[in-house]
């Protein structure tokens, strides 16, 4: 027991880790959030960090460059487009600047993603790359990715798998299969 | 009407874009039979997907049955071949987090895509896989894992190292098993994969101090390409500096690396090394100043991020180092007016850290335009700069304890007035000149102060210190006028106040006689009782209290019993014809955490602390000590040392020591845990070996009876020495007593024990034990009203030092006095530096020390001490132990 305290306390000190990313709307409601820390047990609680946490920011001006605040111990750095609402949560000895550039991952991939606009509605009708996308920047709190576009790109590589069989391939996907193959053999 | 318009416009906006809206569990729960169609459609079985992560990211949850019904029915999906599907159905079983009857059926499907050709495939499922695998499963899938690590994609091979990472936090025997394949990933070229093997590198060989060394070692000479990874190293090689410290040469190792970081490209990189400098343990101006200079160009930084990250730094290294960043204060003035108020408070802060007298006056006009436009939590933070700033130049009080009063009587809610009150009364209590306008300003706030707690407690406060200025008869009023405009509670302890003036102040006492009186009429029963109580006591026949003293001894003394102890009591207590009995309230405090807990919170507030007692931690000690009969007829505890360690950390027995000095005596105090859930301890005591300190005779020992697993207990040993002699001496102590095994599961203890003995280390009596950290708020004044013919001159020679700072940390430690004004801090290049030490020394003689240091050729330094105090002996004293120091 004493142990795992110990290097659940090593590996915060020494591991770069983020304890939320949050995508809020115009109202400081969830579009779409990920939790990795027990700061916030209950759902309550989340909903009320939220709350705040939108409170305390919305009247500053994060729209050209990421703006960065303490709140309640914690380091919080932020940026708004449009009616969404980008926010990195770490601890209060976290590398502000790493939070920074994982923000800035989550941002840019975003806005490759949903293409024609970043706002809320395009968020929420391509609901299904957000939460895919946020799965791309941190597993468990550690940091996975925070280049953009690399992270756009693991999400919307949306092909057909390889390996499977051609019988269980509809028509138009062999022949986009076949196509790219003898590209392949072209190109080498 | 108009409003009612516009909110169907709002909802007809939504109705047009939201997939969400008026989305309902039961319905999505219904549309999951999609996934049981045996011609499965991949667009609308991602959509259903969607939806319940949707769900249960807006907090909804499942039931139990619903959950387990919803992993079924993903497990079919499997079959698909469509890979957008396939990301889908691996985000929701970790959502899902299925149990482990469940794991089992997808666990065949999730090791059939862990080995599938498809990259993305492989990356997910090591990732699913490992989010919900047990012991023996991990153990069978151990091979694929190993391999994955070493994968030529870096996705993979990320995803395995860090599911490797959250691995090791279960199942750390069999991570460990795949150092050789992690320490291969180290060297990948891929950027994220260094950094992710990097850590799992780290984390399995942290406990081996030598092993991290080496790796540190010999990446710090690489190259490690991504700057997360460098950021990490820095990390790690901060972590072996921090345990090996200085080598023979003085050089600090690794130094050259952290400062080669600051050049470094990316700028998480060179921030990451910059408060990693910041923050070495003693760490030199000569190896600060690099740091300071890439934290200074950060500053005229156009992102805020930047900004925040370089004044946060530098606020911290002003609490220790306020020279070094004074050449950021231009940028640092700049920064006051920053959108971003958070920069701007860090800004403010540090200035008043790092502002020397004479700038005082300039930055207070600054910051009052500065205070209107920022919210409590921050003016918080700059009231408690302004208080530590005050104490810094107790001459500058008058404008400092304007600017209090001004914004005491602005908005705000209770925190931010409470610091500001707290602030004004550790002026009082610090700055003997600042007592009286401080209590004015305080009466005024009470006369419009909404806050029942704060004037309580001031009126508490005004009850103790007003008697004793030069005309308590201006504070009656203010006092009076609460009796007769506030609430019960605050009349209440009105009138107690009333009744410290009369009992104090004679000519005073038929006047308050008049007033309290007048409160046997209030409308409020604690009033009353209070009022009829006082008026018995103070002007009675002798039948309630029979001399003055009791009188005083009744208003001001304090409880001799722990709070706590009397709540418990009083709440047992059932109302019958017996009395409560005070004295059966136990005097013992329950455990040493708690007393140092009570002191923490006790600290921080200047009203809660009881005055007379110069510490609170001192207090609780003393409460402490005088509860064990044994250590009743020591006399007054004269200080108490801060916890020496007498074990190392992460022994099996964990043990510190608290050394009280009494006039006569010495009393060790250790303060035990057992960190071992298998043993019982009984009849703990300390055995110490006095051979090496001849002046003292052991006359007590106080053993604990029984210590639990992981619950603090405190044994004491009592020495005799000569009265008012400061002895010195080392003793060994070696700690002796019962196991007993214990039955971690039942929790009972077994009947035999076994005897046995575990040595600590060696604990030291020394001269700073014998003088006591007070400091004078104007030394010059203080210096000068001490005889000169108690001045004791002398200049000793202290060898080869590093720099001056460290002349006079050895000094001062020595000694164990108060530094003044600030005069511990040298300036930077500065070749001499006069330094300004206050203390107690035992008997209650003050001594004051004015030491001056200066170079006597390359880096040997010398030093002239000059000591005045109360008695010449003291004086020579101080000399003694300097010069066999």
């Amino acid at each position: 027991m004493q142990l795992s305290n110990d290097v659940v306390m090593e590996l915060q000190e020494n591991c770069p880790s983020v304890k939320n990313l949050l995508l809020l709307d115009s109202e400081g409601k969830r579009v779409a959030v990920k939790y990795y820390s027990d700061d916030w047990p209950t759902n309550q609680s989340k909903l009320a960090f939220e709350k705040s946490l939108f409170a305390k920011t919305q009247k500053t001006n994060a729209r050209t460059e990421a703006e960065i605040t303490l709140f309640d111990e914690n380091v919080v750095v932020y940026k708004f487009v449009e009616d969404l609402h980008f926010f990195v949560t770490g601890g209060d000895d976290e590398n502000e600047l790493i939070l920074a550039s994982v923000l800035n991952g989550f941002f840019e991939a975003v806005t490759v993603l949903l293409r024609s606009s970043v706002d809320q509605r395009e968020a929420l009708t391509n609901m299904d790359l957000i939460f895919l996308c946020i799965d791309e920047i941190i597993d468990g709190g550690l940091i996975l990715e925070t280049d953009g576009t690399t992270i756009a790109g693991k999400v919307a590589s949306h092909t057909i798998d390889e390996g499977a069989p051609l019988s269980e391939q509809t028509i138009t996907q062999a022949l986009a299969a076949a196509r790219e193959h003898f590209t392949r053999s072209l190109l080498r | 009407m108009a409003q009612f318009v516009k909110k169907d416009d709002d909802l007809d906006g939504e109705a047009e874009y939201s997939p969400f809206l008026g989305i309902e569990k039961g319905a999505v729960l219904q549309e999951a039979r999609v996934f049981n169609d045996p011609q499965l459609d991949p667009r609308r079985c991602s959509q259903v997907i969607t939806k319940l992560l949707y769900l249960l990211n807006q907090g909804e949850s499942f039931t139990k049955f619903e959950a387990t019904d919803v992993f079924f029915a993903v497990t079919k999906l499997f079959q698909s071949r469509d890979l957008g599907l396939r990301r889908m159905v691996y985000l929701i079983i970790k959502e899902l987090s299925p149990s482990s009857d469940e794991v089992i059926i997808v666990t065949s499907s999730l090791m059939k895509d862990m080995n599938s050709k498809t990259d993305m495939y492989r990356a997910n499922a090591i990732r699913v896989l490992c989010r919900i695998v047990d012991g023996t499963l991990l153990t069978q899938i151990e091979r694929y894992l190993k391999q994955a690590i070493v994968d030529k994609n870096p996705v993979v091979a990320s995803a395995a190292l860090v599911s490797g990472i959250h691995l090791l936090q279960t199942n750390p025997e069999i991570v460990k098993r795949w150092s050789n394949e992690v320490q291969e990933a180290v060297q990948s070229r891929a950027a994220l994969v260094q950094f992710h093997a990097l850590a799992l590198l780290h984390q399995v060989r942290q406990n081996d101090r030598l092993a991290v060394s080496k790796l540190v070692t010999s990446l710090t000479k690489g190259t490690v390409r991504s700057p997360l990874a460098q950021c990490l190293l820095i990390r790690y090689t901060s972590q072996v500096i921090r345990e090996s410290g200085m080598n023979q040469a003085g050089d600090r190792p690794f130094y050259d690396y952290l400062e080669s970081c600051l050049r470094h490209k990316a700028e998480m990189v060179i921030f990451e090394a910059a408060r990693a400098i910041t923050e070495l343990s003693g760490v030199t101006s000569r190896e600060l100043t690099p740091a300071i200079t890439v934290l200074q160009l950060f500053l005229t930084s156009s992102k805020p991020v930047l900004r925040f990250a370089a004044v946060r730094t530098l606020n911290k290294v002003a609490m220790t180092h306020p020279l070094a960043v004074t050449n950021c204060n231009i940028d640092m003035e700049s920064l006051i007016s920053d959108q971003n108020r958070s920069i701007a408070t860090l800004a403010i802060t540090t200035l008043l850290k790092t502002g020397n007298e004479s700038s005082v006056d300039r930055l207070m006009k600054q910051i009052t335009n500065f205070m209107s436009d920022i919210a409590d939590e921050f003016k918080i933070v700059v009231v408690e700069a302004i208080r530590s700033l005050c104490l810094k130049f107790p001459l500058k009080y008058k404008s400092l304890m304007n600017f209090l009063s001004n914004i005491l009587r602005e908005e705000g809610g209770f925190e931010y007035k409470k610091a500001i009150v707290d602030s004004i009364v550790i002026f009082i209590r610090e700055i003997p000149d600042a007592k009286e306008s401080g209590l004015l300003h305080l009466c005024e706030f009470i006369e419009d102060c909404e806050f029942t707690y704060l004037s309580t407690q001031i009126l508490h406060f005004l009850g103790i210190e007003g008697p004793k200025t030069s005309d308590p008869s201006k504070y009656i009023r203010y006092i009076y006028n609460r009796v007769i405009l506030e609430n019960a509670t605050v009349r209440a302890s009105a009138v107690s106040t009333l009744a410290k003036f009369g009992a104090m102040v004679d000519p005073l006492k038929p006047r308050i006689f008049i007033l309290l009186r007048r409160c046997l009429f209030d409308s409020d029963d604690e009033v009353r009782d209070r009022a009829t109580l006082y008026l018995n006591t103070l002007g009675g026949d002798g039948s309630v209290v029979e001399t003055d003293k009791d009188v005083k001894e009744f208003l001001f003394g304090s409880l001799d019993v722990p709070l706590v102890n009397l709540e418990t009591s009083l709440k047992n207590y059932e109302p019958s014809e017996e009395p409560f009995d005070i004295y059966s309230v136990p005097k013992e405090v329950k455990s040493q955490q708690h007393v140092e807990k009570k002191s923490q919170t006790k600290k921080p507030s200047g009203l809660g602390a009881p005055l007379p007692a110069p510490t609170s931690t001192t207090d609780a000690y003393e409460k402490l000590l005088s509860s064990i009969p044994e250590f009743s007829n020591f006399g007054k505890l004269f200080k108490s040392s801060t916890p020496v360690e007498l074990t190392e950390a992460e022994t099996e027995y964990a043990v510190n020591a608290v050394k009280h000095i009494f006039d006569g005596h010495v009393v060790f105090q250790y303060n035990c845990t057992n960190t071992i859930p298998e043993q019982l301890l009984e009849n703990v005591s300390v055995i110490v070996d006095a051979s090496e300190a001849e002046e003292f005779s052991e006359v007590a020992i106080k053993p604990i009876r029984s210590l639990p697993y992981d619950s603090p207990g405190q044994t004491f040993v009592a020495f005799e020495k000569p009265v008012g002699v400061t002895s010195f001496g080392r003793f060994s102590n070696t700690l002796k007593f019962i196991v007993k095994e214990v039955d971690t599961s039942s929790g009972e203890a077994e009947d035999d024990g076994v005897e046995d003995e575990y040595q600590l280390e060696d604990l030291e009596v020394v001269a700073a034990d014998y003088i006591l950290k007070v400091g004078v708020s104007n030394f010059k004044n203080a210096w000068e009203s001490l005889d000169p013919d108690c001045e004791r001159v002398d200049e000793y020679g202290l060898g080869p030092r590093e720099t001056l700072a460290e002349a006079i940390t050895v000094v001062t430690n020595l000694l164990g006095m108060q530094p003044c004004e600030g005069t511990e801090v040298v300036p930077k290049n500065a070749r001499s530096h006069t330094c300004l030490l206050s203390g107690i020394y035992i008997g209650n003689f003050k001594v004051l020390v004015r030491v001056s240091f200066g170079f006597d050729g390359p880096k040997e330094v010398a030093m002239k001490l000059a000591v005045r105090s109360d008695d010449i002996s003291v004086s020579e004293a101080i000399h003694e132990i300097v010069a066999s120091g």
